[in-house]
């Protein structure tokens, strides 16, 4: 129907050149880190668009010369952890304030939300104390318990809203079984949200597995550091010479299962995000 | 009786969502609430980190006094600097990202090659970012550097990371190509939600897609948009890991997070630190409440 | 005003004193004052919003009760959790436990009640029997069918062995063809178990064709308790007159024009008389006052006579004619009920108001106690 004139020629040309371009400019990086990381020694001082051998040295490397290992597993732990703490503080958070009515419920849930505003700094000090008075200084517990200030704010939203389209039916007849309110969530509702809990895991994982700020406050020696810290930290022979190699190694080990996650589940990832900044 | 019987059936489902709410309420407040005073109230004393336990209560003193915030140089420049990236990468990400989201809305072969693609950059973890940007900006060893400088766009290697008149424009890029993923989507969902009439009325009407745009698509995702634009900001205000990792404590690109940081890590300030993040904090307090109000009001007025 | 606790009178199942319920300033319920007899199958029947929902779920617990009393067995109901009151409720979502087989959805209250597990599986398959459900226990509920779906709901009900069974508009998301073969099951069912059964719905067919009992329910108020033939050959009020019927009653307004020992004489729009076999106590001449004759009693004839209307509309449903007539005896049309009609569409008839069927209605829509039949 449309005439292959011109103009549209020119038109659907220059959109799939948008298109690359796009694509370009968002793969581009990563592409070239792992194009560095297969590089090694001098190789790293010429600048390749493509890859002319590939050598695995730097990712040997990376595991001899920095604890690294020890920053993934660290980092795992925490951030599995940390998603099921969330998970749980959330799921029963949520059975509140989506299936009761209570006064100040609105308000409760407006100051949940504002409190993943908080500039992470500002509780800095104050956590710090706090880590401190509890013994757990440079101790993974201490990430644990801090990242809880981000990770619950977007858990205890999503999982409201999710709870909230559940029938009231179902949960009606449950009461008439004689089922706890415990009983209600566990064995009733929580098999019905897996999706919202798989989002929230996810997202929640996500956030533990990146964050920098606190992982570098509250730990002190490399048994206890999680990767973000690890890497940003890689040093060299001399002081001011990065081990470029080894880093983009690291990049890429860390960075390859994440994409994968987020590609496999980017479906449930953005309905996640955009629950809460869109429809507000 | 005037008062409304509050029975018995009521009141106990109020006190099982207490009962409920508990744990995840104590856990937030020993690790938001707790904390955010404290800060507030250590930023009114003069504490040091080396000898917490012996701090005094100074009042205002390390934000009027003469050595406060008020009149610290350092402090403003972060404050600008901070607004300035805010501004930067807030418009430049809501337009990148609005143009992503327009073309994702159109169906082509390979569109969802396209939306993982740019969910990439969103992937990778800030530090890992910062890190491989880095290493594209080196300025010897640089990839970008190597590209301007074949293409003839500059005719010698600029030090990216160090010289501090590149230095807002590196941490810029590196912002952008990392969140624009992030208000693409967002923008797209909105896109997605809009009624598909309006435009099949414009193409009968024969109106140029460009006017359409600006006539019809804008000003019906304006209320989403602004909740995305100020969301962002408000990230972008409170920005730490990516300038860290990227550009450490360099003033030219030194935000009130990273100012804060020093002062109370390496500087040991751990009162005058305090009193900083508590600035930030109420900025953010009072962009937030905006936020709510524009939101409200924006769903509440069409 | 404070009830009397009723004395434990076995014939009597659920007892409700002054029960009223209120959110706020609005008023859901009002006044209710209704025994349900055991073993007997109770129908709250009205429109939609008029309660009838609400009174059963505060029967169950669901919801509480902000005014009066309610008692089963003789026992105060009030605060009781509706796990304990000895009772089992089919809901209109048949409100299956998705993520459960048939099976387990019917064993999950009794495991929750630690019911042994043999005795818990021989009610459970005592139940399937009776509702031939058996090849479907490891089923999902997505795998059945909305009737199948209803099955187990009743089922799931079943295997309580509870003293009371509830059911909130259970057939109302069926098909017809389903609903009346249901509507059949259920009354299997209920000579079956032999427990007392309080029944809610808004159709009429179901609540004429089931029920021992019916309570009509307007607006927050009982507006007649009795069984349907009664409610539907003496309604006591305007409303359960007129929402009994279909087509439904038709009504004409009139004034009184003068009584006697054998009737009352009311005067109609068009000028004619009427002879209504009601009492004339404290009728007043001059009353206003509205007279009610069903459809099937309307006699239609061609020939001439006091009241004149046209004809309208003749539908026809095959076994039976509604005819639509429009007369200067009332505002609204007049509808007809007759095997085959006389006449057609735009033709004069005659139609006669049986005095033994006219019902009439005062103005506050109260009934004037009929003089036939015991009254």
């Amino acid at each position: 129907m449309p005439a292959l004139t011109v103009r549209s020629v020119v038109r659907k040309v220059l959109f799939y050149a948008l298109v690359l371009a796009i694509v370009g400019f968002a793969v581009f990086p990563f592409y070239y880190a792992i194009l560095s990381s297969l590089k090694t020694g001098s190789e790293l001082f010429s600048v390749d668009y493509f890859p002319v051998k590939w050598n695995f040295g730097n990712y040997v490397g990376v595991f001899r010369d920095n604890p690294f290992a020890t920053n993934l597993w660290n980092s795992l732990i925490v951030a599995v952890v940390t998603v099921a703490v969330s998970l749980f503080l959330g799921v029963t958070a949520a059975y509140a304030l989506a299936r009761i009515r209570f006064r100040g419920r609105g308000l409760l849930l407006m100051t949940i939300l504002g409190v993943s505003m908080f500039p992470q700094i500002a509780v800095l000090s104050g956590m710090y104390q706090l880590i401190r008075a509890l013994g757990l200084y440079n101790n993974l517990g201490a990430l644990v318990l801090s990242y809880m200030i981000f990770t619950l704010p977007f858990t205890v939203w999503v999982l409201t809203t999710f709870m909230r389209e559940l029938p009231k039916e179902l949960e009606e007849a449950a009461i008439l079984d004689g089922a706890s309110p415990w009983v209600i969530v566990t064995r009733v509702f929580m098999p019905l949200m897996g999706p919202a809990l798989v989002t929230t895991g996810l997202l929640a994982f996500i956030a533990a597995w990146n964050e920098f700020l606190f992982a570098l406050t509250f730990t002190l020696t490399n048994e206890e550091r999680t990767v973000p810290v690890g890497i940003a930290l890689m040093s060299g022979a001399s002081a001011h010479e990065l081990p470029w190699g080894n880093i983009m190694a690291a990049s890429v080990i860390v960075t390859l299962p994440l994409v994968l996650l987020v590609l496999i589940f980017q479906r449930r990832i953005v309905s996640g995000l955009t629950a809460g900044a869109v429809k507000g | 009786m005037t008062e409304e019987p509050a029975d018995r059936l009521t009141r106990k489902r109020a006190r099982t969502a207490w009962v409920f709410l508990a744990p995840m309420l104590v856990v937030l407040a020993l690790v938001a609430a707790w904390p955010l005073l404290r800060t507030i109230w250590l930023g009114l004393t003069d504490a040091n980190l080396l000898r917490l336990d012996q701090s005094k209560w100074i009042g205002l003193d390390n934000f009027t006094g003469k050595y406060g915030l008020l009149h610290d140089k350092v402090w403003w420049h972060a404050v600008k600097n901070t607004l300035w990236f805010t501004f930067l990468t807030v418009t430049i990400e809501t337009t990148l990202g609005m143009v992503i989201a327009l073309v994702l809305t159109k169906t082509f072969p390979g569109r969802a090659l396209v939306r993982a693609a740019v969910l990439v950059p969103w992937a990778i973890p800030t530090v890992v970012s910062a890190k491989m940007w880095s290493w594209m900006l080196n300025d010897q060893f640089g990839i970008i550097n190597h590209a301007l400088l074949s293409l003839g766009v500059i005719d010698s290697p600029k030090a990216w990371t160090a010289d501090p008149s590149l230095l807002m424009t590196s941490v810029v890029i590196v912002d952008v190509w990392k969140t624009t993923p992030f208000m693409a989507l967002l923008i797209l969902a909105a896109l997605q939600m809009l009624p598909t009439e309006c435009y099949e009325a414009a193409r009968i009407d024969g109106v140029h897609p460009i006017k359409v745009f600006f006539k019809v698509t804008l000003p019906l995702i304006r209320p989403a948009l602004m909740v995305a634009m100020i969301f962002r900001a408000l990230d972008a205000i409170r920005i730490f890991d990516l300038i860290y990792v990227l550009t450490g404590t360099r003033e030219s690109t030194m935000t009130m997070s990273i100012y804060a940081r020093q002062q109370l890590i390496e500087f040991q300030q751990v009162g005058y630190g305090s009193a900083a993040s508590t600035l930030l904090f109420f900025i953010v307090a009072l962009l937030t409440v905006i936020y709510v109000v524009v939101g409200r009001v924006k769903l509440g007025g069409d | 005003m404070a009830n009397p606790k009723p004395s434990a009178d076995p014939s009597v199942c659920i007892s409700l004193a002054g029960v009223g319920k209120h959110y706020g300033k609005t008023k859901v319920l009002e006044d209710i004052n209704l025994e349900i007899k055991t073993d007997e199958f109770c129908v709250f029947v009205g429109p939609s919003g008029c309660g009838k929902s609400t009174l059963l779920r505060m029967i169950a617990g669901l919801e509480s009760i902000t005014s009066g009393d309610l008692f089963i067995d003789g026992k105060r109901m009030n605060e009781v959790e509706p796990s304990q009151r000895g009772i089992a409720m089919v809901f209109q979502s048949y409100a299956l436990y998705p993520h459960m087989t048939v099976y387990d959805n019917m064993a999950f209250g009794l495991k929750l009640n630690k019911l042994p597990k043999t005795e818990a599986d021989k009610r459970i398959r005592e139940a399937a029997r009776m509702l031939k459900i058996e090849p479907l226990l490891e089923r999902l509920p997505k795998e059945l069918s909305g009737g199948q779906r209803q099955r187990v709901a009743i089922g799931r009900a079943i295997t309580r062995h509870a003293k009371i069974f509830l059911f909130d508009e259970p057939l109302s998301n069926l098909d017809a063809a389903l609903r009346v073969s249901m509507r059949g099951e259920l009354s299997r069912l209920r000579k079956q178990l032999q427990t007392t059964m309080v029944y809610v719905t808004h159709d009429q067919v179901e609540a004429m064709t089931m029920a021992d009992r019916l309570v009509v329910l307007h607006a927050g108020h009982i507006e007649q308790v009795g069984s349907p033939l009664e409610v539907y050959h003496r309604p006591r009020t305007l409303f359960a007159a007129g929402f009994l019927g279909s087509p439904r009653m038709n009504f004409l307004r009139g004034e009184v024009a003068s009584t006697s020992a054998a009737g009352v004489t009311i005067k109609l729009a068009d000028g004619t008389t009427v002879d209504a076999k009601v009492s004339s106590d404290g009728v007043t001449v001059g009353q206003k006052v509205t007279v009610g004759v069903r459809p099937e009693h309307m006699r239609i004839t061609t020939g001439t006579g006091p009241r004149q209307a046209t004809v309208q509309l003749v539908e026809d449903l095959g076994d039976h004619s509604i005819m639509h007539l429009e007369s200067a005896a009332s505002e609204d049309r007049l509808l007809a009920k007759v095997e085959s009609a006389p006449a057609g569409e735009g033709d004069k008839v005659t139609f006669e108001l049986p005095p033994e069927e006219c019902h009439v209605f005062d103005a506050g829509e109260r009934a004037l106690p009929r003089l036939d039949r015991g009254a």
